[in-house]
């Protein structure tokens, strides 16, 4: 058995940590969530200099030609970083799609400025309160014009296409439901600024009204695919979860060794022990559970999707518990926005709504250990 | 057992009632009503205006500081009656957010320890909302453990001489008047070097910034000192005296029986009548349901423990420690209850506000405010202390620096 | 990253597999399927003890008892990850092993560590094969989690050692022939200074063994009363007063728990809900809430289990695997009891009737009893917690108010 990442992966986490550390501090995850800047686009770019964007494509599309293990890899670090960058829109959804569904000319036109990082790309799904439904999409292209509104795309701004998800054929299931490439900056596209739990990413309201919109694979199987890249990038995010949690440990661990009370450092009461504790089993745990995704993510195999929503639970709720613990253990200074505690809170609770709640990754869990079982 | 007043409480009742249907301030009532969780909003008046306004009125009229003696602005007023008047004051009590730290705490300590001469001067003022009171007690190296705290005072002929560092004082922006703890003696143990006084908060030397919050507001402020001189007059109690004198303070920390703690209780249930999950009301969700009862209990809990205190103090009993569970309870439920609700939203729960399922952005307010709630005047963890302590008898943790000089403690962990 | 075996890893696994195919022991598993349904806990023990011996002689007799153990001592010299690798193999037929645990986990390393040449070769290899079956007499009335605060006395006379007090919770003592003891052989210097460990047959006069009526009305284990029993001096394990160090060897060789899985409750759940019918006639597994619960469950039971592989993955590299698995019992416990008490709940009324049938439901209300020992057993969830905080996080202990305090001036009363 070698549940574990090889030493080539283990260098390219210590590459990522290193550039990270130098250029993504919480400063620049400042600037943005202060609305100094929608995204920061000098570790944008530096991540493409990197070869970091383009990690999964293919080398014919201007990618490494790496596998998923390697993306796993960086995300980790990302969300350790809360790097304020559209990679995950941008990798885990949008290249992924035009990976999946893409017709040769159209990976030939996008993916090569993905790895370049001269395209950030997104997907736009959300249209109604409550987990994406095809019932929710209302959105609608007719004659290749694309009209409708999203409510919720991550990096709306400052996308340069996205992915939508719309129908073709009006009706409240998947059959009708197609994926279209719409250039963010053309004609048709509206895109205004929504303020979220997490201000560190950009997040805007996006309307549609006659945009030019190039299909993404046939009507009919929009659906489907949305829901395998879901699967995938829950893997990636559980990584990001991880790693943020991870963070959020060791803060909360640091303070607790340093911050004196009673003439001992906090850390010595059990209560304040207890805590931590329980933090480290829940990151454990999700840590765990992210690795047997990313085997399921890079090998393809028929479990990803049981995998993916073990990942996503277990990660949502670590991540949520360290970084409300990691406050806690701060006592008031985890309280000010000068203090880096409340980067994670809010980050916490971004992630653990981004691809859905946690409702919906529960129930999906149990949909496939129900499957499997049914099989055996 | 009944919910009934008895004949006297019903009369005072008739009276609160009478006089605030003919005074209280309606032209605010509905922005007062529609003001989200833990911040209320005016739309064409001053908050601070409105506020001392309709605190001079109630003064005007006798129905400031119920429970003051009268001639120190009060009323003279039993516990019970107190409570009433808050039941019948309603949402008009969001009106006394800026003096609940100096009726609460301040006018207490100094109805305790002033002299008569500056009891008669500040006391009314006080009682009126005149005047505006903080409390300057937390520091940066002193949050749970305030008797930690570094500020020095040091005589100088009949003044005494502040250098320092105050935080999380509320309201200093707008406050006259200041109760402040300094260290008075830094060789001996460290509740036994303290010292409390009282200073105008417009003194040289004293200087106020604002802390931005996680969320980021600014309800509260750093306090820096610079050779402020405060007259030995206005000592509260003797020197090296400050710990206890402090006690009086906390244990005067207004009563909050009656208006129990917000947990977002009513407002999730609300959220839960108007949004669709499966394609039916979250309400009818089993999954929804399991987790609305169990956060009903605890609010309702809170609600008859308040009843219960209630109910001692019209008998004219001490109201039993029970009430010490309010904020515990309150605010880890309300950090629950937010992060439920942006759930049941899916994806867009993310959003600051909702359209059309929550305009005002209460449960993203909620999510970003509970976590101060579990830490302000006291951490959940000194909270379970202090249960398991002072209500259970259970024994107090062991102390290193009891007995130790404050300037041997260690103050660097590692 | 994958799961495959590195090929001397499947050679090994494929002789182990081969070696099992050939000797099944289906009938001793339906021996001890049989002893569940047996009231008399003698009874019940000795067909346990008949069918568990029987299979540990004959993987002793074809090397295969005690893996990671030197040849001479019975074992077979195997690394760690052959011995997981033997554990996976085994599957359900480790469950033969239950009555030999700690005699091999515990008290064999201990004697292999700090007993004489002579003893080793004469107790290790019965010990090894299940010929004899040791227990370990360690926790005390007052000393539980402050397992330091044992109060047994031992004191010398001659060349023996004369043994006064009284053990608890000793899993087996019934059934063992030998035992591992940690006494107090000096009350007058600090609590961890004073102690001594010994080895002793049980079967020495003056030891009498009763057993606990557990919350359950199970009784797995016992109070061990000591009356002027004697041991010689020969039987003593590590120096006099050294015995606090010889215990925590062995604590530390506790049976490396890897690839074993936790019992966590959730596999019968999962099964019960799949069964079990709401008032309106739908499966429990279609109810939102049991799933949203399950999911939790299951996302943590899954952790337990790629945590566990982690750990094989280092020992399959020749690393010494990290910290993570001291998590297991921590996570595990509580979960079943949480489990179990939901399963109860969603019965309505009839949850509350007694029952020890193996059907899922069944194993669930028996569950409700065994978790409450399980958060306690081998560190309650609270020691669990520090060990985690402080050896993983490297907090600071907590303040200790014995330390330097001669044994006999620690009060001994709360109030």
């Amino acid at each position: 058995m070698n549940f574990d990442f090889s030493d080539e992966q283990k260098q390219l986490r210590d590459e990522a940590r290193r550039f990270l550390s130098e250029n993504c501090t919480p400063k620049e995850v400042r600037a943005v969530l202060e609305g100094k800047a929608k995204y920061d686009a000098k570790i944008w770019k530096g991540l493409a200099d990197l070869g970091l964007l383009g990690i999964a494509i293919p080398e014919e599309f201007g990618g490494a030609g790496a596998g998923r293990l390697e993306l796993c890899v960086v995300a980790e670090e990302l969300g350790r970083a809360l790097a304020p960058v559209p990679y995950s829109s941008t990798v885990y959804l949008a290249s992924e799609l035009l990976m999946l569904a893409g017709s040769d000319a159209q990976k030939k036109h996008w993916l090569p400025k993905i790895a370049a990082g001269e395209a950030i790309g997104t997907l736009a799904l959300v249209e109604a309160v409550g987990d994406a439904t095809p019932k929710s999409i209302q959105a609608t292209v007719s004659g290749g014009k694309l009209t409708g509104r999203k409510t919720l795309v991550p990096e709306g701004e400052i996308a340069d296409f996205a992915i939508v998800v719309a129908r073709e054929k009006a009706g409240d299931d998947a059959r009708g439901v197609g994926l279209y490439i719409v250039d963010m900056k053309g004609a048709g596209v509206s895109a205004k600024s929504v303020e979220t739990v997490d201000p560190s990413r950009n997040h805007a309201e996006v309307a549609f009204s006659g945009a030019p919109a190039d299909p993404l694979g046939q009507v009919g199987e929009g659906w489907s695919c949305v829901d395998k890249v879901l699967d995938r990038a829950a893997v990636l995010v559980a990584f990001e979860q991880i790693g943020g949690a991870d963070r959020a440990l060791e803060m909360g661990r640091d303070y607790a060794l340093d911050r004196m009370a009673f003439g001992r450092p906090i850390g010595s009461f059990q209560a304040v022990k207890h805590m931590l504790a329980d933090m480290y089993v829940a990151a454990t745990l999700a840590r765990s559970n992210a690795y047997y995704g990313a085997w399921a993510l890079s090998t393809d195999a028929g479990e990803l999707a049981e995998a993916a929503a073990n990942a996503r639970v277990s990660a949502t709720q670590a991540y949520q518990l360290c970084a409300k613990n990691n406050t806690q253990v701060h006592g008031g200074m985890g309280f000010t926005w000068e203090f880096d505690c409340h980067l994670y809170y809010r980050r916490s609770n971004l992630l653990a709504l981004s691809l859905g709640s946690l409702t919906m990754w529960e129930n999906r869990l149990i949909d496939e250990m129900r499957k499997r079982n049914a099989a055996a | 057992m009944n919910f009934d007043d008895t004949p006297t409480e019903a009369a005072f009742r008739a009276e609160a009632r009478a006089w605030i249907a003919a005074n209280a301030p309606r032209e605010h009532e509905a922005d007062l009503r529609a003001s989200p969780f833990g911040r209320v909003a005016l739309r064409n008046t001053d908050i601070i205006a409105a506020s001392k306004t309709w605190q001079k009125k109630k003064a005007d009229a006798g129905w400031a500081c119920l429970h003051w003696p009268k001639e120190y602005g009060g009323r003279g007023a039993s516990p019970i009656e107190r409570v009433i008047w808050g039941q019948e004051e309603g949402v008009f009590g969001k009106l006394s957010g800026l003096f609940i730290i100096g009726h609460g705490m301040c006018g207490p300590t100094v109805m305790a320890f002033a002299s008569e001469e500056h009891k008669h001067k500040r006391l009314p003022p006080l009682a009126s909302g005149e005047e505006i009171w903080c409390q300057l007690f937390s520091e940066p190296a002193g949050g749970s453990d305030l008797a930690g705290l570094r500020t020095r005072a040091e005589k100088s002929g009949g003044e005494w001489v502040i250098n320092g560092q105050k935080i999380w004082t509320s309201g200093a922006h707008h406050s006259d008047w200041g109760l402040l703890i300094a260290r008075t003696d830094p060789e001996v143990a460290k509740h036994k070097g303290l010292t409390m006084f009282f200073l105008d908060m417009k003194s040289p030397g004293v200087e106020i910034r604002p802390i931005k919050q996680a969320n980021g507001q600014a309800e509260f402020n750093e306090v820096y000192f610079t050779d402020v001189r405060i007259p030995d007059h206005q000592r509260l109690g003797k020197v090296g005296d400050g710990w206890n004198v402090s006690l009086t303070t906390l244990m005067n920390e207004r009563l909050s029986i009656g208006a129990s703690m917000p947990t977002g209780f009513p407002e999730l249930f609300d959220l839960c009548e108007r949004l669709d999950a499966d394609g039916r009301p979250a309400i009818e969700n089993r999954h929804v349901r399991a987790k609305l009862a169990n956060w009903a209990t605890k609010s309702n809990g809170l609600k008859f423990t308040g009843y219960r205190a209630m109910s001692a103090l019209s008998r004219g009993e001490r109201p039993g420690p029970e009430n010490s569970i309010g904020k515990l309870v309150a605010g880890s439920t309300m950090q629950d209850i937010a992060q439920f609700a942006l759930e049941l939203e899916g994806p867009m729960g993310a959003l600051r506000r909702t359209p059309g399922i929550d305009e005002t952005g209460l449960f993203v307010a909620m999510l970003l405010r509970s976590p101060a709630t579990r830490i302000e005047g006291g951490t959940d963890e000194i909270l379970r202390n202090i249960i398991a302590e002072r209500v259970l008898g259970l024994p107090a943790d062991i102390r290193l620096d009891k007995d130790v000089p404050f300037d041997k403690i260690p103050t660097k962990g590692r | 990253m994958n799961f495959d075996d590195t090929p001397q890893e499947a050679e090994y696994r494929a002789l182990a597999r081969k070696w099992i195919e050939a000797n099944r022991p289906d009938d001793l598993m339906k021996e001890l399927a049989a002893a569940d349904e047996i009231k008399d806990r003698d009874a019940r023990t000795a067909k346990i003890l008949k069918a568990s011996k029987a299979w540990q002689k004959k993987k002793a007799d074809a090397g295969w008892a005690c893996l990671s153990w030197p040849k001479e001592y019975g074992g077979r010299g195997a690394t760690p990850i052959q011995r997981v690798i033997w554990d996976q193999e085994e599957g359900k037929y480790g469950q033969l092993s239950g009555p030999f645990a700690i005699g091999q986990g515990m008290c064999g390393p201990t004697v292999m560590a700090y007993a004489s040449e002579e003893q080793k070769r004469r107790y290790l290899p019965p010990l090894a094969s299940g010929e004899e079956v040791w227990c370990q007499l360690f926790s005390e009335p007052a000393g539980g989690s402050d397992l330091a605060g044992l109060r047994t006395r031992a004191e010398k006379d001659g060349d023996d050692w004369i043994i006064n007090g009284q053990k608890i919770w000793t899993t087996g003592a019934h059934f063992c022939d030998y035992g591992i003891l940690i006494t107090r052989t000096d009350p007058t210097i600090a609590k961890h200074k004073g102690l001594t460990m010994f080895f002793l047959d049980m079967r020495s006069p003056g030891v009498e063994v009763r057993p606990i009526k557990q919350a359950s009305g199970h009784s797995g284990f016992n109070e061990v009363y000591f009356t002027n029993v004697r041991i010689p001096d020969a039987q003593r394990l590590g120096r006099v007063n050294d015995g606090w160090n010889v215990s925590l060897t062995t604590l530390m060789n506790e049976r490396f728990s890897i690839g074993a899985r936790l019992a966590t409750g959730v596999p019968e759940f999962f099964d019960f809900a799949a069964q079990m019918r709401m008032a309106d006639g739908t499966p429990a597994l279609d109810d939102r809430e049991v799933r949203s619960r399950l999911a939790t469950w299951a996302a943590r039971s899954n952790g337990l289990k790629y945590t566990a592989y982690r750990a094989i993955s280092a020992l399959s590299k020749g690393e010494r695997p990290g910290p993570e698995n001291s998590i297991g019992k921590l996570v595990a416990a509580p979960m079943t009891q949480d489990i179990a008490m939901y399963a109860l709940d969603l019965q309505g009324p009839m949850g509350a009737i007694s029952r020890d049938d193996n059907s899922p439901a069944g194993k669930l209300y028996q569950t409700l009893f065994h978790a409450i020992g399980m958060r306690i057993a081998g560190g309650t969830d609270e020691v669990m917690r520090n060990i985690i905080a402080e050896r993983v996080l490297g907090l600071p202990g907590d303040i200790r108010v014995d330390k330097d305090v001669p044994f006999n001036k620690i009060p001994t009363k709360g109030r």
